[in-house]
């Protein structure tokens, strides 16, 4: 469970984000929408911990990511907005280096990193050397990275960007699989059908505040049967919102 | 002080298997200073030897004005070209490249039957290393033809010689060989320190903008290890490059001086296995600051281009206290000891001189280099920590 309480930062003069307290629950996805700029990538960083929030706290299954920020982490997956590779290391090699971070050795490195090859289809480029992967490729081998010390919570920083299609099929499937694990997802991202597709909750962000925070189903009936995308709008319109 | 090693372990065989580290780190860097250097001192010894060997050449005009020194210079085995020339055109002939010109003027004879003095003139350019020396030797000649006239313009009158040497100046050059030697040497210390830095100059660069640059930067640091251990694991790795790229240049240095003629010089170079061992000691303190140095310099920039335009002058840095001693030429000075850099090159400089170095010394030049490497690494780590590092 990664839980957000008014959490605020600001740079210099702009206030980034201001106040937004939400829940991500375990078993469930949850998306967080909003416009480029409107403080998702700072919300999820303040969660996992390498911004410091100038208000409010974040907790990951109840641990203060500032308190106790290793703790905290090893029970979370993160694959950040830029997630490159090591391109002289195979995929493999990459995956190894960040399960050896998080403390894990051995056959059971091992056994997990074959785990996840099989899960992520990645057994044909396991052995290679990351430099000349496509961006789907790539994509996988950052997830695994994420996932090798088997977290409750992984945070998603707007990874459909750059995928094709094929490929954004395949990480929704990815994450429904890891949902139905009984873990904890929360992704971002500023396509409205994507969210919609895939998420139990949203989460709204515009200007660095919450403007919505419901299930994908409250909305739908808020609507009023319409279309999903009238309600998404009507919930904006409704909070001052934008986009 | 696991996650540190573990860092260290994928830096070094990630680089391992970069192109540019390894051409920097184990052949520009080591190599570059050993080759040019037997070259430079190849070179020199050449010249030298071809100068005291071959005949001095010179370009003689109105020759018949001046029999007698005509005669002497051939018997001193100069190489006389007989040529009518102006002075106008002797300079001209000077500017194209004869070497040097002596003019006989017409009034040299009746000038030498009166014993007033004749004169001559010696045209050559100063500017020029080359024919410089070549007017020396010809002034040489011309000056001891001169005074050996005197000598016997005087006995012929009845005076001794001897009055006209009031003072006798002799030389005694205490330069051992080794001595001279080191002033060939002085440049190869900092080849040395050179070739520590080079070693460590992509690693540096790869494990900091270079993750920056590819995107794994945020990943790298939101996982659970502290950052000290982050930054302590890259920077060993930058040093175990470092140490590699010393080993070799200290290496080639070793071999480059079994195949030049140093002895030919009047030169011996005190340079063997054990010396380099003992260089490579000198240098190890060198290694970690170097490291840190770069690591740290490094860590501010946002792309592998911003870093390497900074790191090229990092790279100047060690020059600048060793420039600064040769130009004031300071001598050894325990207080010395205490600028990194120029207290490794002070010290290897002692070592190839053959001097007895005191033991304080040596601690100080490494106590010092460390403390700075501390102070360097804290400095890294503090930046590490802060939210700007995520760019």
């Amino acid at each position: 469970m990664i839980e957000a309480s008014n959490l605020s930062k600001r740079f210099g003069p702009i206030e980034a984000v201001r106040g937004v307290s939400f829940v991500a629950r375990d078993g469930e996805i949850t998306g967080m929408l909003g416009a480029n700029g409107a403080g998702k990538s700072t919300c999820l960083r303040m969660l996992y911990g390498v911004l410091t929030p100038d208000g409010g706290r974040a907790c990951i299954d109840g641990i203060d990511i500032r308190g106790e920020t290793s703790k905290a982490r090893s029970h979370l997956g993160v694959l950040p907005h830029a997630a490159g590779l090591y391109g002289n290391l195979t995929a493999r090699e990459n995956i190894h280096y960040f399960g050896s971070l998080q403390g894990i050795e051995g056959e059971r490195l091992r056994s997990r990193t074959a785990e996840l090859a099989r899960i992520l289809g990645m057994e044909s480029f396991l052995e290679r050397r990351a430099k000349g992967f496509s961006q789907g490729q790539r994509i996988k081998v950052a997830l695994a990275r994420a996932l090798v010390h088997d977290p409750g919570n992984i945070v998603l920083d707007e990874p459909t960007n750059g995928l094709d299609v094929m490929a954004i099929r395949n990480l929704r499937d990815m994450l429904l699989e890891l949902k139905a694990q009984g873990r904890c997802v929360l992704f971002s991202s500023h396509v409205m059908q994507e969210v919609a597709a895939l998420c139990d909750r949203v989460v709204i962000i515009g200007h660095g505040k919450v403007l919505a925070d419901a299930t994908v189903q409250s909305i739908r009936d808020r609507s009023g049967g319409g279309s999903l995308e009238e309600a998404f709008l009507r919930v904006l319109s409704l909070t001052d919102g934008v986009t | 002080m696991r996650a540190l090693f573990t860092i260290f372990r994928k830096e070094f065989l990630e680089n391992l298997r970069d192109r540019r580290t390894l051409v920097s780190a184990l052949l520009l860097g080591p190599l570059f200073g050993p080759l040019l250097f037997g070259l430079m001192v190849s070179r020199m010894l050449d010249q030298s030897v071809a100068e005291s060997d071959e005949p001095l050449k010179l370009t003689i005009s109105g020759a018949d004005y001046a029999p007698g020194l005509t005669r002497y210079l051939e018997t001193r085995g100069v190489q006389l070209t007989r040529a009518e020339l102006s002075e106008t055109e002797a300079r001209a002939a000077v500017r194209r490249g004869a070497e040097v010109v002596l003019i006989v003027s017409r009034e040299y004879g009746p000038r030498f039957t009166a014993a007033i003095p004749a004169p001559v003139l010696l045209v050559a350019d100063s500017a020029d290393s080359q024919t410089r020396k070549s007017a020396d030797r010809a002034r040489n000649i011309l000056g001891s033809y001169a005074s050996s006239l005197a000598q016997l313009r005087l006995q012929a009158r009845g005076v001794s010689p001897l009055l006209a040497v009031p003072v006798a100046v002799n030389d005694v050059d205490v330069a051992t060989p080794t001595g001279r030697a080191v002033v060939v040497l002085g440049f190869m210390t900092y080849f040395v320190l050179f070739a520590v830095l080079m070693g460590g100059l992509y690693l540096a660069i790869d494990s900091t903008a270079g993750e920056r640059e590819r995107g794994s930067l945020e990943a790298l640091l939101s996982l659970p290890v502290a950052r000290s251990s982050l930054v302590g694991g890259k920077i060993l790795a930058t040093c175990a490059y470092m140490c590699i790229s010393l080993a070799l240049s200290l290496t080639a240095f070793v071999c480059v001086f079994r195949f030049v003629p140093l002895e030919r010089l009047g030169m011996s170079a005190n340079l063997n296995a054990r010396t380099a061992l003992i260089f490579f000691a000198i240098c190890l303190p060198f290694v970690p600051l170097g490291a840190a140095l770069m690591t740290f310099v490094a860590s501010f920039t946002r792309s592998y281009r911003e870093a390497q335009t900074y790191l090229t002058t990092v790279l100047l840095i060690p020059t600048l206290p060793i420039a600064f001693a040769s130009i004031y030429s300071l001598k050894t000075q325990s207080s010395f000891m205490f600028i990194p850099s120029l207290s490794q090159h002070l010290l290897m400089t002692s070592v190839l001189k053959d001097e007895a170095i005191p033991a304080l010394d040596v601690w100080m030049s490494a106590a010092a280099s460390l403390a700075v490497a501390l102070v360097l690494m804290v400095l890294t780590a503090r930046h590490w920590r802060r939210e700007t590092m995520l760019g």
